[in-house]
């Protein structure tokens, strides 16, 4: 098969339309799933908590 | 420093060095005919003067294990000294240039004084340079700590931080004597671009072990930033930078594509190298360092996942918008700008989450020059990424294309979001790292604050002023319908805004300076008591308590 330019836009078009559809929905899926939301939180505290000399051994 | 490394590191850095001596021998015997040649002399100085600094503390006796209980900062610290004395040197020859666009006669008359040589040396100084050696020295800070690990070897970040320098003395020096791919912000030849995909792997696989021994099980939100940073700028590199070199022994080299194909190629590379280099990058640094200054979590964790997803795969697409009205297909060029349209929402995501987080301590940005430097960065970025959005739809663009209104949007982004964020960052940093309670002079801080801002305001109203004139005149027809301004007309008209420019940039350059001095005497002065212990070995100009006896 010869990918022409056509074949290329077709492609971008269609395939591309619903990656970007589905992308964007497995993204927002995981930031709201509301089991993540501990460890989020935990995550966005943890920063302020950690020592700034020395690893938790 | 060299006594930080084992033994075996050592070895190996002589090693490492050592070939690239040889390389820099060979690239200078063998292109001795040829600009190239140049380049074989500062490598093999460069790899020489390494390789002395190494042999020259290859009897020290080994490290103590105990070092393995802090973190290894020592990088962190020399690239921030080295990122502040290239910020120095970029925004003096950027500043130069500016005078010269203002008074054109200012010139020496020399070649490597031209316009077209000083400005890439601008560019790559201040971006590659100052920008690439904040980022890989805040990296190491805020993988580390996010990781609760420390890096699993004392080699690599010498290698990735040097090694990335030795790649910025290349490509400024070259553009002095006339050596450039002619790609924007990917000017350096084949040699260059082949020795930073090799530092840029060691940078990749260096995160990513470090991040395989982190002890948090959650990957804190800024390393994704950083990493993004480093991934895709490995990948925008390589394949803008495909090219084939006229013979080994030659600067000179064709890019493997041609035609509108290799305008969408270096496009697509120019503006995401404005997306992971001087966005994802310092995104990563604001997420952790105004958190961090500001004591408060940030605002919305979830804000700032989907924030990421959407500037990671939307960027992708924007690059077309800077061909509007070219030979690129009228569907590309629609592309590009409906996704630049998108991109506000994350990029406005990430603003206003920065914004929400200090929502609630302004008294602090009030009171404290450092994070109102990470406030205004914010408040920029929001700024000139509606801006770009903005810019990016094709009627805007028949107006704002070609003209000063462009340099306005870059240097909005360029000082008043990547140059504050860093510096907010180096502030908040460099106390800590150097054992010092606090900067050497917090009244300082505040000087370098107002001159950057003021420097930055200044710059950014006179190119608005000045481009959108500019774009004004060159679309204004008479009656008869030819064109009403000559080009030297436009000339004319934006000479007061070029000074108001020249005068900006400045006062943004002495606030720079400013801030080197009090990092360094932050470095040097001791007055105040140094703060509790640490094993970490602070450079030689910084005597600590906690000192072992072989240093």
């Amino acid at each position: 098969m010869i990918f022409d330019h056509h074949t290329l836009v077709g492609f971008a078009k269609s395939v591309g339309l619903f990656y970007l559809i589905g992308l964007s929905l497995a993204a927002l899926a995981y930031a709201l799933w509301p089991s993540n939301r501990e460890r989020f939180d935990r995550a966005a505290k943890a920063i302020l908590e950690d020592s700034e000399d020395t690893p938790c051994l | 420093m060299v006594s930080e490394l084992t033994v075996a590191e050592r070895e190996r850095a002589m090693g490492i060095t050592g070939l690239l001596a040889l390389c820099g021998m060979i690239m200078a015997i063998g292109g001795s005919n040829d600009p190239l040649g140049v380049h074989g002399f500062i490598v093999l100085l460069f790899a020489v003067a390494m390789l002395f600094v190494v042999a020259s503390g290859y009897f020290a006796p080994e490290p103590p294990e105990s070092r393995l209980q802090s973190y290894y900062d020592s990088p962190t610290k020399a690239g921030i000294v080295i990122a502040m004395v290239w910020a120095v040197f970029g925004m003096f020859i950027g500043d130069w240039v500016a005078w010269l666009l203002a008074y054109p006669e200012l010139t020496f008359d020399a070649a490597w004084a031209s316009f077209g040589r000083l400005r890439p040396v601008h560019t790559t100084g201040v971006i590659f340079a100052f920008g690439g050696n904040a980022l890989i020295a805040t990296s190491f800070h805020v993988m580390q700590r996010t990781s609760r690990a420390r890096m699993p070897d004392q080699f690599s970040p010498w290698f990735v931080l040097m090694g990335y320098n030795l790649f910025c003395i290349l490509a400024i020096s070259g553009y002095f004597i006339g050596i450039t791919q002619s790609k924007e912000y990917a000017e350096p030849e084949w040699y260059a671009d082949v020795w930073l995909v090799i530092v840029w792997v060691t940078y990749f696989i260096l995160y990513i072990r470090t991040l395989m021994r982190r002890k948090e099980p959650h990957i804190y939100v800024a390393n994704w930033y950083y990493l993004a940073f480093i991934l895709v700028v490995a990948i925008l590199h390589i394949v803008n930078g495909l090219a084939v070199p006229v013979s080994f022994l030659s600067a000179k080299s064709y890019s493997l594509f041609s035609g509108v194909q290799d305008a969408m190629t270096q496009w697509w590379y120019g503006h995401n190298a404005v997306a992971f280099f001087l966005t994802a990058g310092f995104l990563g640094m604001l997420y952790y360092y105004l958190p961090k200054r500001a004591e408060r979590p940030i605002y919305s964790y979830r804000m700032s996942i989907v924030g990421f997803w959407g500037i990671t795969f939307f960027y992708m697409w924007a690059g077309s918008h800077h061909l509007h009205f070219t030979a690129l297909p009228q569907w590309v060029q629609t592309l590009g700008m409906t996704f630049s349209l998108t991109l506000l929402v994350p990029s406005w995501i990430a603003a206003a989450n920065a914004l929400l987080t200090l929502n609630g301590a302004w008294d602090k940005v009030r009171d404290d020059a450092t994070l109102r430097f990470m406030m205004i960065a914010a408040v920029f970025y929001g700024l000139s990424t509606f801006e770009g959005s903005f810019m990016a739809i094709r009627a805007v663009n028949s107006l704002s294309h070609y003209t000063d209104w462009t340099v306005g949007h870059v240097h909005a982004g360029a000082l008043g979001w990547v140059a504050m964020i860093i510096f907010g960052a180096f502030y908040a940093t460099v106390p800590s790292l150097w054992k010092r309670k606090r900067m050497y002079s917090p009244a300082l801080v505040e000087v370098h604050f107002w001159l950057a801002l003021a420097g930055t305001l200044v710059y950014v109203f006179a190119m608005w002023n000045s481009g959108i004139i500019q774009g004004l005149m060159w679309r204004t027809y008479t009656e008869s319908g030819t064109l009403a301004y000559s080009f030297t007309d436009t000339l004319v008209a934006m000479h007061p805004y070029y000074i108001a420019r020249a005068v900006g940039g400045l006062l943004f350059l002495l606030g720079a300076i400013v801030g080197c001095y009090n990092i360094w005497m932050t470095i040097r002065h001791d007055a105040e008591a140094p703060r509790a212990t640490g094993q970490e070995t602070p450079l030689p100009a910084a005597p600590a308590p906690s000192l072992q006896p072989a240093e």
